[in-house]
């Protein structure tokens, strides 16, 4: 690392002053936001310096177990969080069940394949690559996942005098399930698509912005964000597929036969 | 089949089509249905509820071959071109008569109606009754739920009423 401007907690408290007018907007204008607003932010700040205490302890201690402790606990945080996104969740644990099977696989997948290929570092665990990468993936998974679970859910309710019409007339799950898996998954995937159309154009990733602040040349801190964009789409798309066939599995049965009944609240929003 | 609302007639059929979880065993010319897979099933047992479903643009899209469905759908008076309409051009009854005309095309050995002609005009349903009546005559078993009691009197060999969840042979009850 050549030289990076540190920053103090004077620096940050200038940076609160925006929130702080957005509280006083919200405020006078009435939008009755700013409770939320300063929780959000006051969250941010305490999550944010946790992970900054576990990541100084982790990159110190270059351990397997606490290394993969910390990967466990991001998953079982981010299928929670794809959980609670669902209008029409599936019922029981099968909906956090699904989408955290489907986000710890694609981000595990992916997340390995990276850094025993492209990235190396030695050991391969290396939190220092490990945690950082996973993060990032796991974010991306969990989005494509819960789109996917999510369109999938609303499609097979809006959409079930179609998809029964089908099956009436002898369809198997997946002829008469095809529009809406298609449906969830281009939706699952579009996110990744738009961004990556969009990089570099409109927009200049976090995670580059964030190398060239610390000190990285420009052209290094690209390809890494290549090769990021890549794994992204990976696990979206893996973890897409894996939640979503999952999700057509739990509302259909071996008789083919379409299973609202294994939605929450049998498939009705109230 | 006639019965009040909300007697489980229509529960029935999807019962018998194999839609929904159920008990019981149901048998076609000698074979289980549970020897079949569901599918397989519903390709012999075809059901007509009484608001079909469509999963295309366009009415022709819903047919293997619309061309071979065309002269049935003339005889319950809607023209060739209906094919290319989109779904959401015809009229309710236009609808139940082409969700008639793609389950008869699909060739079941039994099919299930539920109150195929409940949004027909007087000649429509006539000619529902005498497209069926023929399709009866050469070999199809037809399970009928009507509200109209002249009807049942015209399409029936055997009539039972559903009430409460008990089914009684019309016969019995009138003697």
């Amino acid at each position: 690392m050549t030289g990076y401007i540190a920053l103090t907690p004077l620096d940050l408290a200038w940076g609160a002053c925006l929130v702080l007018i957005n509280a006083f907007l919200s405020l006078i204008l009435d939008l009755g936001i700013h409770r939320r607003l300063l929780i959000a932010a006051s969250r941010m700040v305490v999550q944010l310096s946790l992970m900054g205490l576990v990541l100084a302890a982790l990159f110190s201690h270059v351990s397997p177990w606490w290394t993969a402790l910390a990967a466990i606990l991001m998953i079982l945080f981010a299928g929670r969080e794809a959980t609670a996104r669902q209008d029409r969740p599936l019922g029981g644990w099968w909906s956090y069940g699904v989408g955290t099977a489907a986000i710890s696989m694609a981000a595990t997948v992916v997340t390995v394949f990276a850094l025993t290929t492209a990235l190396g570092p030695d050991p391969w665990y290396d939190p220092r690559y490990a945690i950082p990468l996973l993060g990032m993936v796991l974010g991306n998974t969990m989005n494509g996942v819960s789109l996917g679970l999510h369109t999938l859910t609303n499609g097979v309710v809006l959409r079930r005098a179609a998809v029964e019409a089908r099956l009436m007339l002898g369809a198997t799950r997946m002829e008469a399930l095809g529009p809406v898996i298609r449906d969830s998954l281009r939706s699952a995937l579009m996110p990744v698509i738009n961004g990556m159309a969009a990089t570099g154009l409109v927009t200049l990733p976090g995670m580059m912005t964030g190398q060239i602040l610390g000190g990285v040349a420009p052209m290094d801190a690209v390809k890494y964000q290549i090769l990021v964009m890549f794994l992204l789409s990976g696990g979206a798309g893996i973890g897409a597929v894996t939640a979503v066939l999952g999700g057509v599995r739990r509302l259909t049965d071996n008789r083919h036969r379409l299973r609202l009944d294994h939605l929450a609240r049998g498939g009705s929003l109230f | 089949m006639r019965g009040p609302s909300g007697a489980g007639k229509s529960l029935f059929l999807r019962a018998i089509a194999d839609l929904d979880p159920n008990e019981g065993d149901v048998v076609l010319a000698g074979q289980s249905r549970d020897s079949l897979a569901g599918p397989q099933w519903r390709r012999l047992v075809g059901y007509l509820p009484a608001e079909p479903g469509w999963w295309a643009d366009r009415i022709g899209s819903h047919f293997s071959d619309w061309a071979k469905a065309a002269p049935l759908a003339a005889r319950l008076g809607l023209p060739a071109e209906a094919g290319d309409w989109p779904v959401t051009r015809p009229s309710t009854g236009e609808r139940t008569r082409l969700a008639l005309v793609r389950a008869l095309a699909a060739e079941p050995k039994v099919l299930l109606l539920d109150e195929p002609t409940a949004a027909l005009d007087v000649n429509s349903v006539l000619a529902v009754e005498d497209l069926i009546a023929e399709r009866v005559a050469a070999g199809l078993a037809v399970l009928w739920v009507t509200h109209d009691p002249a009807q049942a009197g015209r399409v029936s060999r055997r009539s039972v009423i559903v009430s409460a969840g008990q089914v009684t042979d019309e016969a019995e009850e009138n003697a």
